[in-house]
């Protein structure tokens, strides 16, 4: 889970800092499009760097599924008798009710992302326009709808991430003793730079910053 | 104060169970949680039904054999506290309490709001302890302990053993509890011999005992009657991991 | 020879409690070289029951396993860690004096000597002192987490007068860390497969074959089945029996059942009347009241005890005016004032209550008063040194103690009897041995604080193992136990658990053993007369008479009967009662923890009869009333002295 949850937000790192390159022009970003299909050539051949990534990705994406999976399955095993009364959360209750419910519809986004920026297929420009093209359009202001549920699920990843994060470091054994704390903010600070710098981009768009 | 209670009634391990709901009247503010059951129970042995089975021993809170749900909460709402230690003051007259054993599949219920916890003896039993024999320890002294270490050690001690938090964690796990033994005996100098095979053979069984895995949800450290940090569970992975490598 | 007025007779002096002779400090040396050695091979044949998992026993159950014998462990919990013992405070003494402030050997001899008003038996004593150093050695490697300064070493505090800081320290939490070592300790044998556990199981009779100890009677209480477990030897480490009172400090389940029906299986009880009563407890608050609740006796060093000057006096206490306060521990003895020992304390406040000057529900409570403490120090100091104390007492009181004062009263919190032991800790009967508060040896009439937790240890990880091997070097002699034993030991387990269930009658077990209680607590409590003995010695056997014919148990005799568990340790709390008021009723002079009304000096404090009683008194069992063995103290090296506190 933390593995899997560790590379999926080290590419999130990266996507965010490829998206921030909207800012500098169509250039700049169709550049950056272009690069991550060039990436290592002339000594890879095309897209082949690309093409590995997406495999780490979706491997990554289905094993973080599946550890998901099994240990809600697990739960469900070492209690099979539910309480009558509804359980109070005393702790908030926020990881719990986030992660589980909050990680479905990161998929359900990232599906429809998939959809709309790499394939077009959702995207008024279609699969063959430039990305930047496709980006635009996609944030356009009359389609607030798209942005609206961009920003919905730019939330959730936040809010998956504030408690996965440490959640990771807790489950690596990182957050004992002093470093507990420390460790905490971090979480929450990574996932709020990152919340913010992907929701830079469509309301820049919205706004015209980006056009 | 009077009050209805729902309390889930099952007459052993293979019968099914269900919630049986009961007036109580009269109930000092005064009284502990437990004695408001004894109350209740005696009135129930003497109209020949049968009074309610629970663990309690020491009711004051340090032996860890009682713990029951109460309103959904493990050991009830107020914190830092357990059952036997709970008094009705902290709830309003009229009110309607719903009574239900710990629910975990490796806590089977034994009779009524008694479960069988002895997955945690059998957790301990897998390296729970340092190995000294009798009479061959060196003097006390000859290993400082830095005091830190041992006021942490013993903030993890504290821990009864009475799987509040097993019966609070959304996933049923065991964490907590074996990570409060691993930290204690973790942090020791005198732990240290035995501190990755401990860890590891520990974690184990907590997983063959059929405990869930922790998402760090936080639920258990929230109810636990001594307050024993999530910081532990951390420690616990940290060595599990290393054993493991 | 006997006494009708007292319903028992007297046979013969116990002559040799087996202790080695010569200078008092070779004596266990000398033992321990002298005791029979079991050849390894053997150990593996040879079984050893171990009744009880409290620091006695855990210690003991676990030691034997190491040492290769095949254990059996019994207790009544559902894990052997919550046995009684994890609910001692304050801490366990030990003469290591680290703090080079003169402690030994010989002083913790002296100062456990005397503390018992010279009612203990010297040899044992001693050997307790000694060991006593071993054990902390044991305790901190297996991890438990003392106290410690920022040197890293162990810090120590003084306690229940002694002059010397001997006593170490978990927090408030010495018991439970001591428990959790030596469960520690004992989970280890049982998953090396040295020791069996049984949990959930309550002893209830003894097996007896060819005169000695071979096998206890147990009821499985999840499933109701009666088993007979056999063995070579048995221990009895089954705690106090403090509970004869209902209320006490002790854990609702202690009971004296395992150690009574070995008594009546013919192993001595002695001493039954010395009863610890504590002074500072959280007063009763109902009629619903299950147990009490100590709170440290540290607070006595702070906080100042009073009562109002008048009777009945209702008003609050920020109501009462200076001068109409009685700070009556100052008072009567100003030279200790609030730090007068255990039984002074908890009598005076007995005494301002039955003058009808008591606070609270019932009046029977006295006020321990911070405000001057708060005044001195600020409430932050005070907070510091008692915040968790002062928030226990609020948890159960609902009252602030930082806002209105505490309130305390005495209660119950250990006996000092038992089954009575020779210096190898066995038993009358031959087999049957008997550690930790079940016994009745090391102190004497009163309890020093923090030695009972040492007590419990020094047997069980160093003193039994030593000796019980000595005894099982003879096992293979023994042979088969006579299966008639075990048949008539199990009707009778199943006879009376049978009646307990037919009798049907109109009133809860409970409800008679508060009523017991009650008149223990009035009649054979801190204060007892010739008359009020007898008048409990006219009542008991009523209550029992109506007890036997009117209990009502419910349920059946299969599957958890928790009702029916009570039943059954209240029957015999009525017979132990009895002995005990006997036994007070016999002794009419005034030591430690039994104050006799009449033998008082003119200042009302503690009157010995060294003259008459300097002896322990070994009560053997008969249907038709006890009788009455002494074994007479004689004091070699610590000499008689009366107690002054003034
Ligand atoms: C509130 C409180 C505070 C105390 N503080 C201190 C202190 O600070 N320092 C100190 O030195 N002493 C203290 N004491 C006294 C001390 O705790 C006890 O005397 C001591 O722990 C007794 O230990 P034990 O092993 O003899 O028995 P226990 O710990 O009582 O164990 C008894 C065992 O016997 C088992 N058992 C009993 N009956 C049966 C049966 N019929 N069948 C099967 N099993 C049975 C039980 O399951 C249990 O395992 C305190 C006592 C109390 C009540
Ligand atoms: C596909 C849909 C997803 C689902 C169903 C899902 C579900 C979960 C679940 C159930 C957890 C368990 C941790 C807990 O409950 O506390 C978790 C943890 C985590 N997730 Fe996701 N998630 C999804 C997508 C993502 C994505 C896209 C990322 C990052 C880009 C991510 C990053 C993490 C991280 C870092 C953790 C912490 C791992 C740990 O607890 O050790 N998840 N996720
Ligand atoms: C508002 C924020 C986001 C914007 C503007 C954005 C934009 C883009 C664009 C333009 C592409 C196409 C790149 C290309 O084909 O060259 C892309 C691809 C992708 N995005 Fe996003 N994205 C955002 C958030 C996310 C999030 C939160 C996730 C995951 C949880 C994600 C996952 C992906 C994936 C998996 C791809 C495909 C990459 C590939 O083909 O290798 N994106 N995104
Ligand atoms: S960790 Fe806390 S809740 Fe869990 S068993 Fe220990 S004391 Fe109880
Ligand atoms: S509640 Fe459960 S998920 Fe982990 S943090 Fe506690 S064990
Ligand atoms: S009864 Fe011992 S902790 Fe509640």
């Amino acid at each position: 889970m933390a593995v899997t949850g560790a590379i999926l937000v080290l590419f999130l790192l990266g996507h965010m800092a490829g998206n921030l390159k909207a800012f500098f022009g169509a250039d700049a970003f169709n550049h950056y499009a272009e690069w991550l299909r060039t990436m290592g050539s002339p000594a890879v051949p095309y897209r082949v760097l690309l093409t590995v990534t997406e495999i780490v990705l979706v491997v990554a994406v289905v094993l973080h599924m599946w550890s998901a999976v099994s240990l809600a399955r697990r739960a469900a095993q070492a209690r099979p008798v539910k309480y009558a009364a509804k359980r109070k959360s005393q702790a908030n209750g926020y990881a719990t009710h986030t992660m589980r419910y909050g990680g479905v519809i990161i998929l359900l986004f990232v599906i429809w992302h998939l959809l709309d920026m790499t394939f077009g297929a959702v995207n008024p420009k279609g699969f063959d326009a430039e990305p930047f093209d496709r980006l635009v359009a996609g944030f356009d202001p009359s389609r607030w709808w798209v942005t609206l549920f961009y920003v919905v699920a730019m939330i959730m990843v936040g809010l998956h991430l504030r408690h996965g994060l440490w959640s990771a470091f807790q489950t690596l054994g990182l957050a004992g003793g002093r470093s507990y704390g420390k460790l905490k903010a971090t979480a929450a600070l990574v996932s709020l730079v990152l919340v913010i710098g992907f929701l830079s981009v469509p309301v820049g768009v919205m706004i015209g910053v980006i056009k | 104060m009077n009050l209805t209670l729902k309390v889930w009634r099952q007459n052993g391990p293979s019968d099914e169970g269900r919630m049986v709901t009961y007036k109580v009247e009269d109930v000092s503010p005064d009284m502990s949680f437990l004695e408001m059951l004894d109350v209740l129970n005696e009135r129930l042995i003497l109209a020949g039904d049968d009074p309610i089975a629970f663990d309690h021993d020491c009711r004051e809170g340090i032996c860890g054999m009682c713990g029951m749900v109460i309103n959904g909460v493990a050991h009830g709402e107020q914190r830092a506290t357990t059952t036997c230690q709970l008094h009705m003051r902290h709830f309003a007259d009229g009110a309607e309490i719903t009574i239900e054993p710990w629910r975990a599949a490796p806590f089977p219920v034994v009779k009524d709001l008694v479960v069988d916890r002895s997955a945690f003896d059998r957790i301990i039993q897998a390296g729970g302890f340092i190995s000294v024999p009798a009479g061959s320890a060196p003097d006390a002294h000859s290993v400082p302990v830095k005091k830190d270490d041992a006021d942490a050690a013993f903030d993890a001690a504290t821990c009864i053993g009475c799987g509040a938090c097993v019966a609070a964690c959304p996933n049923g796990s065991a964490s907590l509890f074996t990570a409060a033994k691993i930290t204690h005996l973790g942090l020791l100098p005198q732990g240290q011999p035995e501190r990755d095979s401990r860890a590891k053979a520990m974690v184990e069984q907590m997983d063959l005992e059929g405990f869930g895995g922790c998402t760090n949800t936080g639920e258990c450290t929230a109810v636990c009657p001594k307050g024993i940090p999530l910081d532990t569970i951390a420690r616990m992975n940290a060595d599990y991991l290393k054993a493991s490598k | 020879m006997s006494d009708q007025t007292h319903g028992y007779k007297v046979g013969e002096p116990i002559r040799d409690t087996k202790a080695p002779e010569g200078p008092i400090e070779d004596r266990w040396d000398k033992r321990r070289f002298s005791a029979k050695l079991v050849n390894p091979a053997n150990k593996r044949k040879i079984n050893v029951i171990v009744v009880g998992t409290g620091l006695a026993g855990g210690s003991a159950a676990a030691t034997l396993g190491e040492l290769g014998y095949k254990v059996k462990s019994f207790c009544y919990q559902d894990t052997p860690r919550r046995a009684h013992s994890i609910a001692a405070q304050g801490g366990i003494n030990a003469a290591k004096n680290y703090r080079g402030d003169g402690d030994s050997v010989y002083r913790l001899f002296y100062d456990t000597v005397k503390g018992g008003d010279f009612r203990a038996r010297e040899s044992n004593v001693y050997r307790l002192a000694q060991v006593s150093v071993n054990i902390i050695d044991q305790a901190v490697a297996q991890g438990v987490p003392f106290a410690r300064e920022y040197g890293g070493l162990l810090d120590t505090r003084s306690f229940g007068g002694a002059q010397v800081s001997r006593t170490f320290y978990a927090r408030g939490q010495t018991g439970q860390q001591l428990l959790l070592g030596a469960y520690s300790a004992l989970e280890r044998q049982i998953a090396a497969g040295t020791v069996e556990m049984h949990t959930r199981h309550e002893m209830l009779d003894l097996v007896i074959s060819d005169g000695r100890a071979r096998g206890v009677i147990v009821r499985d209480m999840v499933t109701g089945e009666i088993e007979t477990h056999l063995a070579d030897a048995v221990v009895l480490a089954t705690g106090g029996y403090g509970n004869v009172f209902f209320l006490s400090t002790n854990a609702k389940g202690c009971n004296t059942t395992a150690i009574w029906r070995a008594h009546q299986r013919g192993a001595m009880f002695a001493n039954p009347c010395y009863t610890q009563i504590h002074p500072t407890c959280i007063p009763v608050s109902g009629d619903y009241q299950s147990k009490l609740t100590l709170m440290s006796e540290s607070l006595r060093n702070d906080g100042r005890v009073w009562v109002p000057v008048a009777k009945g006096d209702t008003r609050k206490a920020a109501d009462i005016p200076e001068e109409e306060r009685d700070y009556y521990l100052e008072r009567i003895y100003p030279a200790f004032g609030n730090l007068v020992p255990r039984d002074i304390a908890s009598r005076a406040a007995k005494n301002v209550c039955d003058e009808g000057r008591g606070v609270g529900p019932g009046g029977l409570g006295v006020y321990l008063d911070f405000a001057d403490a708060i005044a001195r120090l600020g409430r932050d100091a005070v907070e510091k040194k008692y915040g968790n104390l002062f928030e226990m007492y609020e948890r159960i009181t609902g009252e602030n103690p930082y806002e209105q004062p505490m309130r305390i009263y005495p209660a119950v919190h250990y006996t000092m009897g038992g089954l009575w032991v020779d210096y190898d800790l066995q038993s009358t009967i031959p087999g049957l041995f008997v550690v930790g508060e079940a016994n009745f040896s090391d102190h004497g009439a009163n309890r020093l604080g923090a030695s009972a937790l040492m007590q419990g240890l020094a047997d069980g990880y160093f003193v039994l193992p030593t000796t019980v091997g000595d005894y099982l070097a003879g096992a293979t002699k023994f042979g088969d136990v006579d299966p008639e034993a075990v048949e008539q030991a199990r009707d009778a387990v199943q006879q009376k658990i049978d009646k307990l269930l037919s009798v049907n009658g109109t009133r809860t077990a409970d409800s008679y053993h508060r009523e017991l209680g009650k008149l223990m607590w009035d009649y054979c409590g801190m204060e007892r007369t010739e008359e009020s003995l007898r008048k409990a010695l006219e009542r008991i056997p009523e209550l029992r008479e109506e007890f036997w014919n009117n209990v009502k148990v419910p349920g059946d005799p299969e599957g958890l009967n928790q009702a029916l568990e009570r039943a059954g340790r209240v029957a015999d709390f009525f017979d132990l009662a009895e002995l005990m008021c006997i036994d007070a009723l016999h002794r009419t002079e005034s030591c430690g923890g039994h104050f006799r009304a009449e033998s008082q000096d003119a200042d009302g404090e503690a009157l010995r009869d060294d003259e008459n009683f300097a002896y322990v008194a070994a009560w053997e069992w008969g249907e038709d009333g006890p009788t009455l063995h002494k074994e007479v103290l004689d004091y070699e090296y610590v000499k008689m002295t009366q107690r002054s506190y003034k």
